[in-house]
């Protein structure tokens, strides 16, 4: 019967020497493998009397559960510095800059946008949207609109003509979105309640015209709507698209060929160096310009001025784009500028909502 | 229009302050654009006169003067005016006043070593004229320490509207009196024109000659003053045409342009010793010259009318008279015309001959016929009052009196149209106040409306003239009713589309652009437009001169600013409208990005991407991202090797269903695309046309198909083929998925390797298949089959062979 207590030390010894998990399964088989030192010592319970059994049987047994626990404790202390050796080989640089989202690079002109926030303001006033082609015939973009031939009215616009057809007629480039109020008055019966979003041109270049500009028109027909109905739909659109509570119109008479009476909006706003502020301020500035859809413009489109009536109104999509978010310079938005378009552009999924919000 | 208040308080009796007048203009239409207020900005400067003017000890081009501003107390002022002298009386301007010509304040300061005290002021630094060669120089015996703007009668404040076309009648001052009295602003005193007595027959006769042609002249009005002593006109008119920035002439030329702004009645004189024989108005003769008064020579032809004695053509009408004809200080004998011309013909003729003149200004806009002879009655008047003279009696032709307009006016078309409810008394007092004569006191007015107002021609026009005399900011709001009806989308198709379009191209990182709708010739012949009916007549420059057929020149030629300003990874996208024929069907609206340099989706050049430059699958993805947004059907897409001649013919595809409907192109562009284009690489480009893309089926519920989840797991097998290097990978994918469409979910291309170990005209495609079982777990053999399958499936069709 071997010394019990000096074979325990010696595999205590032996489980604490192991400096890795093979040399302490080589520990392990040493004393509880097939022919391990504690194994042996098992197998000769076998041959012992019942008393010497009685004796040895819980020695060696205790022993036997000692080591186990203390290959398993040991076990577990080199998974631990294993693991944490491992982890250690496994740093990276987090401060490593990942790369940008697409969504976070891409952009909408601001143009798209303004529309964007226009159809969403309308919309929930029961408008459509209606559009039409750029090439227009003299017929819609003129006489049709009541602007009689070769009148000063028409120097207002400064037209793109295209060479004369065969038969003298000719074309031109839109000079307002307003032949699609006709197209729109020809071809749906009243109630007719559009707003007409689209690229207009005139010949003009400075620093406040551009040969390309982009125009909004809202048309109403219909057998009652009057001027208190158009004073209270701009002054809902303006409050809605500046998004303030309260915004201080000025409606001057104007005049335009195609509505009678007509008139002008200004807007009062508060201007310091770049940046425009409504609903407060003493300086007025000019919107939109308005009016009753003129009884000639009407009849043009076979409609009976005294069984219908209605409204129209237009402005500078760009224009209120600028008055909006403070772009200083109209010719910049066509100018493609990638700094421009980073900085005044909108990113994918600023998508204006009545419910979330225009801009926020 | 310009005129000045005391001008206009010619016409008008008003206790009213300026600020209130100029904006009542506004408030009822005729918008004031600028007011000159010159008592203001003009208050500082005093009359003082020059005691001594020496020589400046350190600059031989200034003189130190001592000045006399009337204060008892002699300043010394250094001056630089080459007109600086002793004794002279100029106009002084003290320390701390502001110099609207200099846009400065002027404070005490040194010049040259020596102190200066105020400034001797030129009439440019007053900003009163355009004369800076020296310092006002004033007579003797202008008063020293007045106020220099109260005394030159310069402090009477001028005002600008920005009027409107429809309002010839204010293109006069009593007109604007006139507006302004119905406006309530006062009581309108114009005097009413008597008419002078002829002393005997005009000795000029005038004959209208039109042959067959339609007459371009309603009626023409002459007579002959003589014995004139034409010279300078007074001050008093002098001051008031430079005031409103016309340059005094003589008092017969002055007096005509006097009236055209008084009384919208704009007059001709010719000096009757430089007219042979009778007068006859008629059509301009093609290749007639005339040397007109601004002494430039026009080219007239038979669209024009003009006025003609023995000699030939002495002036355009209605636009501007003759240099030969005209009136010069030796004038004594006077004609004086009246005349109504086609306001159409003077727009035309003016705008052919690039004239802008007062008179063409008035005609264009419709001149009062009625007041044709009564102007010439007041211009005789004053020749007669300013010159002398004796009159001929008045020869005329023509009708100046055509019959006025006559309005049923109901009283509810007021409140109809303008929503505003106005005391019928009101009404009637507004339109009696602009020169209607009104009858009927019942629901509806008989309107008469005077002759100035050839704008107003029907109920719409009394309802704006009520409105806006009443003011427009009566009328209250009206909230507007939306109606009952559904709220349903408003956006048609092509609206959606476009909008998520952008969105979804945004999404991929690449920024919208809005480029010009034209760009030039060569651009568009090269994107296969530059036809002659979708050029421009007059483009504003050559380089934007036809309609674009394609969004993708103008996007290049944004990218390669971009890059010249140093930004060559460029992302840009458009969605807009092109042009292939000038019919409205034949606008489309496409949708293209391009991609330049390292501008991939992932990101430009960074530590984890490997900054790759964007290639022809950058722009494929950028195509097939947004046909899925804008809800194309992708299943029945088919991309076929190739593209317009614009792209690289082996970096280019097409998008289709079907050859018959092509929906886009994608690729690299062609080196000499980027030639042309002035632009270099790399770069890649889709477009797309969006009207291209079919409707989808209209659906009944808006609920999404059941959701069929197979308890099963899929199985995915590898296979790599080795296939010629021509061949297709969507013919191996094609050729793989036909083996069965049921149980193949999915085919991934997973690897394309090309290089040692294959044969060079040889490429290897490994594909990963998904099997996804559905009524039971598949077993090996049932695999091993369907793989066999695949793998003779694709060595059919695609050539490919299983790579060892």
């Amino acid at each position: 019967m071997p010394d019990i207590d000096a074979l325990e030390q010696e595999l205590n010894q032996a489980i604490a020497a192991a400096g890795d998990e093979a040399a302490l399964e080589a520990v392990r088989v040493a004393a509880l493998g097939r022919k391990g030192s504690v194994s042996e010592l098992l197998k000769s319970l076998g041959a012992m009397t019942p008393d010497e059994r009685r004796q040895h049987g819980p020695q060696i047994n205790g022993l036997k559960d000692r080591i186990t626990a203390a290959l398993a404790a040991r076990k577990t202390g080199l998974a631990e510095v294993a693991l944490e050796a491992r982890l250690n080989t496994e740093t990276v640089d987090v401060t490593l800059p990942v790369p940008d989202l697409p969504t976070d690079s891409g952009r909408i002109h601001p143009i798209s946008q303004v529309i964007d926030e226009l159809t969403a303001i309308f919309a929930d006033m029961g408008f459509a949207v209606a559009e039409g082609p750029d090439i227009e015939t003299d017929d819609l973009n003129f006489t049709k609109l009541n602007f009689p031939e070769a009148h000063p009215a028409r120097d207002m616009h400064d037209t793109f003509f295209f060479n004369p057809k065969p038969d003298g007629s000719r074309l031109l480039l839109r000079t307002h979105t307003s032949p699609v109020q006709v197209r729109t008055m020809q071809t749906q019966k009243p109630p007719i309640r559009v707003i007409i979003p689209g690229r207009t041109y005139r010949s003009d270049s400075d620093q406040t015209h551009t040969p390309m500009f982009h125009q909004v028109e809202g048309l109403v027909i219909d057998k009652s709507s009057h001027l208190g109905h158009l004073k209270w739909i701009l002054a809902e659109f303006c409050k809605a698209f500046f998004e303030v509570d309260d915004v201080k119109m000025r409606f001057r008479p104007s005049f335009f060929p195609f509505t009678e009476p007509s008139l002008e909006v200004d807007i009062q706003c508060r201007r310091d160096k770049n940046e425009i502020r409504f609903g407060e301020g003493e300086d007025w500035l000019e919107i939109l310009g308005c009016g009753m859809v003129h009884p000639n413009v009407l009849r043009n489109c076979g409609l009976d001025p005294d069984e219908y009536q209605g409204f129209a109104w237009g402005m500078g999509i760009d224009r209120i784009a600028m008055l909006k978010y403070g772009m200083p310079d109209l010719r910049a938005f066509f100018e493609a500028d990638v700094r421009w378009l980073a900085h005044y552009g909108f990113r994918p999924l600023d998508f204006p909502t009545l419910a979330g919000g225009l801009s926020s | 229009m310009k005129f000045t208040l005391a001008w206009l308080k010619e016409h008008l009796e008003t206790g009213e302050p300026l600020d209130r007048l100029v904006d009542k203009l506004t408030m009822i239409g005729l918008e004031v654009e600028r007011v000159d207020d010159r008592a203001k900005t003009l208050a500082p400067f005093t009359i003082a006169r020059v005691i001594s003017a020496e020589q400046h000890p350190n600059a031989d081009r200034l003189r130190v003067c001592i000045v006399d501003t009337g204060t008892g107390d002699p300043v010394q002022v250094v001056c630089g005016a080459p007109n600086a002298r002793a004794g002279m009386t100029g106009v002084f301007s003290p320390p701390g006043s502001f110099i609207p010509g200099k846009d400065l304040t002027l404070g005490v300061g040194k010049i040259r070593g020596v102190e200066s005290r105020g400034m001797l002021v030129s009439e440019f630094e007053l900003q009163i004229s355009d004369d800076h060669e020296g310092i006002i120089d004033l007579p003797a015996d202008a008063p020293v320490g007045a106020n220099y703007a109260a005394w030159a009668g310069l402090d009477d404040p001028m005002i600008e509207i920005n009027l409107t076309p429809n309002r010839p009648d204010c293109t006069g001052v009593s007109g604007v009196a006139r507006d302004l009295a119905a406006a309530r602003m006062g009581k309108l005193k114009t005097v009413p024109v008597a008419p002078v007595a002829g002393a005997f027959p005009c000795p000029v006769s005038v004959s209208l000659d039109f042959g067959s042609t339609p007459s371009l002249c309603p009626g023409f009005a002459l007579r002959l003053v003589r014995g004139v002593k034409n010279g300078p006109s007074p001050d008093w008119l002098q001051r008031r045409l430079i005031a409103i920035g016309l340059r005094p002439i003589n008092a017969l030329v002055d007096i005509t342009n006097y009236i055209t702004y008084d009384r919208a009645r704009p007059l001709h004189v010719f000096d009757a010793a430089k007219v042979t024989g009778d007068l006859v108005v008629r059509r301009g003769r093609i290749g007639e010259t005339l040397v007109a008064l601004d002494g430039k020579t026009y080219t007239l032809d038979d669209s024009m009318c003009v006025i003609a004695d023995a000699h030939g053509v002495e002036s355009l009408a209605g636009i501007m008279g003759g240099e030969a004809s005209g009136c010069s200080a030796e004038t004594t004998d006077v004609l004086i015309e009246s005349a109504l011309w086609d306001p159409m013909n003077i727009a035309q003729t003016g705008r052919k001959l690039g004239i802008n003149s007062d008179a063409r200004y008035r005609f264009e806009r419709g001149v009062d016929p009625s007041f044709a002879i009564p102007g010439l009655e007041l211009a005789t008047r004053m020749v007669l009052d300013l010159g002398g003279g004796t009159p001929s009696s008045i020869t005329a032709v023509g009708d100046f009196n055509p019959p006025q307009r006559v309005i049923e006016f109901p009283l509810r078309e007021v409140e109809r149209l303008g929503g505003l409810r106005v005391d019928p008394a009101e009404v009637g007092r507004i339109l009696r106040d602009i020169g209607c004569s009104v009858a009927g006191n019942g629901p509806s007015l008989r309107v008469t409306v005077p002759s100035w107002r050839p704008d107003i021609e029907g109920k719409a026009d009394l309802v704006e003239e009520v409105v806006r005399l009443v003011g427009v900011e009566q009328i209250q709001l009206a909230p507007f009713d939306r109606g009952d009806g559904p709220r349903k989308p408003v956006l048609t198709s092509i609206q959606r589309r476009t909008r998520r379009a952008k969105r979804a191209l945004a999404a991929r990182g690449l920024v919208e652009a809005v480029t010009w709708s034209f760009v030039s010739k060569p651009q568009a012949e090269l994107f296969g437009g530059g036809k002659p009916d979708l050029a421009l007549a007059n483009p504003i420059a050559s380089d934007l001169s036809d309609m674009r057929p394609s969004l993708i020149p103008g996007l290049v030629m944004a990218a390669q600013r971009n890059a010249d300003r140093g930004f060559p990874d460029v992302a840009l996208f458009e969605v807009g409208q092109i042009f292939q024929g000038d019919q409205p069907e034949q606008q489309l609206t496409a949708a293209a990005a391009v991609r330049r340099h390292r501008a991939k989706p992932t990101g430009g050049r960074h530590w984890s991407t490997g900054g790759h430059e964007v290639d022809v699958f950058d722009a494929k993805a950028d195509a097939l991202s947004l046909l899925a947004a804008a809800g194309a059907p992708v299943q029945s897409m088919q991309i076929v090797a190739g593209g317009p001649t614009w792209l690289h013919p082996g970096r280019s595809g097409t998008i289709q269903i079907g050859p018959q409907n092509v929906l886009g192109w994608f690729g690299q562009l062609h080196p000499k695309t980027l030639q042309v284009l002035g632009a270099d690489g790399p770069l890649v480009a889709f477009e797309v046309f969006l009207e291209r893309i079919p409707e989808p089926k209209a659906r009944a519920t808006r609920a999404k198909p059941q959701l069929e989840l197979s308890p099963f797991q899929p199985v995915e097998r590898d296979f790599a083929f080795v296939v010629p290097r021509t061949a297709r990978a969507s013919d191996i994918v094609r050729a793989a998925q036909g083996v069965d469409r049921k149980l193949i979910t999915n085919i991934n291309v997973f690897d394309v390797y090309e290089g040692p170990g294959i044969d060079p005209d040889k490429k290897s495609v490994a594909i990963a298949v998904t099997l996804q079982p559905r009524e039971k777990t598949m077993t090996d053999e049932e695999i091993d089959a369907i793989s066999a399958k695949i793998i003779a499936e694709v060595g059919k069709r695609a050539g490919a062979v299983l790579r060892g």
